[in-house]
């Protein structure tokens, strides 16, 4: 554990200092949110539908601006062949990255939230708490595949275009889920009315855990 | 940390018959290599004979294609791990966080070393490199060869006995070779085995007990450093890399 915790301290404290992720993800969210927000009629029925959807696109977008990022900076000055000489399992700095990450996107999801909220008319008083569980269960979904293919893509010379390519494709069912459950919570109704979508969900995040954490030492090795 | 055991006949970093290929090309076409506890190797040789391929085998940042790799009684393949906590790598890159602090930076290595006492093994190893005064400093702000000598003390926080370095002396100035020359003065002083990578013949030669020449992914030739002198290894250099 103290192994992870160093390498989420190290993230938080670069990030603090050039607040080079989480200010690009939130100007990228917000701005979706708000194109969106005029591209759309209040009036319009589409919303209560279209709506989880483009809160879902502004998560994902602004995720995948900073999972490029993530592992770019371990690249600047090789710094993160300075970790891969410690004796440190490689599952370990998958988890330590992929929480820095989940951290920095769960961030930004609670700052553009209540912007959501504002701009879509919606009254979350009484379903917050399993809006955020939702939020919560597709962020570490979408964060795990995302590490990985952040890693994989590091000794590329076109990550920042591989990233979305190789993510998108694999996290469909977590996306899928992900909007079905909010779009049921957003409307008023209860998780269970989303079908299985809970339990693609939370099957999709433990398996997505499971094999990025396995999968991440052969990605780094040369 | 743990003990260095080191086969009967003294030998702490073997390579035998070892190949490395990267798709069609191949780095490294059987490299044989042996290195005794206490001994400084230094392996030269032009841009592009393997030797950076050469230190990450050893460092376990890369597997061999074919061949076999010892340290300290470990295979590089099989316990990577123990063979990590064994060995500190220098580079021409620092391998640091621009970011942090050099107190901070160290902390972290340490703390992904398995140091027990992290702040104080940090700021000990941080005053042995003479950077006590820019500790609080983010490393940004370093000069090349203070960033060197951060990198030093990153490799040696956990105490390894085998140290590998790949070009250290790149980029460095007059000044700064000079005070790193004397740095590793220092470290094979405290008795590890050393194996650097360079093709400054100058600064190999002063420093090492014993010299080879990595030509086209081969050793090419082997001696002890006090049986050869600067200007007649420079000819058998310049001959065994085909130049």
């Amino acid at each position: 554990m103290t192994k992870i915790w160093a390498i989420v301290w190290k993230d938080i404290i670069t990030e603090l200092r050039t607040k080079e992720l989480f200010s690009s993800m939130l100007t990228f969210a917000l701005l979706i949110i708000v194109i969106f927000n005029f591209a759309f009629d209040f009036s319009s029925e589409l919303i209560p539908v279209a709506a989880p959807a483009i809160l879902w696109v502004a998560f994902t977008f602004a995720g995948v601006l900073g999972l490029g990022r993530s592992f770019a900076l371990e690249k600047e000055g090789n710094s993160i062949l300075g970790i891969l000489l410690t004796p440190t399992d490689r599952s370990l700095i998958f988890l330590g990255k992929m929480i820095s990450n989940a951290i920095f996107v769960f961030m930004v999801e609670l700052l553009i939230l209540p912007m959501f909220v504002l701009f879509f008319n919606y009254n979350l008083s009484h379903s917050l708490i399993p809006l955020l569980l939702i939020v919560f269960l597709g962020t570490i979904g979408f964060v795990a595949v995302g590490t990985l293919f952040s890693a994989m893509a590091l000794n590329t010379k076109l990550r920042e275009v591989l990233l979305p390519i190789l993510l998108f494709p694999i996290i469909i069912p977590i996306i899928v889920s992900s909007v079905k459950l909010s779009g049921a919570i957003l409307n008023g109704k209860t998780m269970g009315q989303a079908g299985t979508a809970l339990q693609v969900l939370v099957s999709f995040d433990v398996i997505f855990l499971v094999v990025c954490s396995i999968v991440f030492e052969y990605v780094l090795e040369e | 940390m743990d003990t260095i055991w080191v086969e009967s006949n003294g030998l702490v970093i073997i390579a035998e018959s070892v190949t490395k290929s990267f798709g069609n090309i191949q780095a490294l076409r059987g490299v044989d290599l042996k290195v005794k506890k206490g001994e400084f190797l230094t392996v030269f040789g032009p841009n592009g004979a393997g030797k950076t391929t050469l230190i990450k085998l050893l460092a376990t940042l890369t597997k061999p294609t074919s061949g076999k790799v010892i340290i300290a009684n470990h295979d590089i393949k099989k316990e990577p791990d123990k063979v990590r906590g064994l060995i500190g790598v220098i580079s021409h890159d620092a391998y640091l966080y621009e970011n942090l602090s050099a107190i901070e930076n160290i902390r972290f290595f340490a703390s992904l070393y398995g140091v027990s006492e992290v702040q104080g093994r940090a700021i000990e190893v941080i005053r042995q490199v003479g950077l006590e005064s820019r500790m609080h400093n983010l490393v940004r702000t370093f000069s090349r060869g203070m960033k060197q000598r951060l990198a030093v003390a990153r490799a040696i926080v956990h105490e390894p006995k085998i140290l590998l370095l790949d070009e250290p002396y790149t980029g460095l100035d007059q000044h700064g070779s000079r005070i790193f020359g004397e740095m590793l003065k220092w470290l094979k002083s405290e008795n590890r085995t050393i194996l650097m990578t360079t093709h400054n013949i100058a600064e190999g030669l002063e420093i090492s007990d014993r010299i080879a020449i990595l030509s086209a992914g081969r050793i090419a030739y082997e001696s002890e450093t006090n049986k050869v002198e600067l200007t007649g290894f420079k000819e058998i250099y310049f001959e065994k890399v085909g130049i």
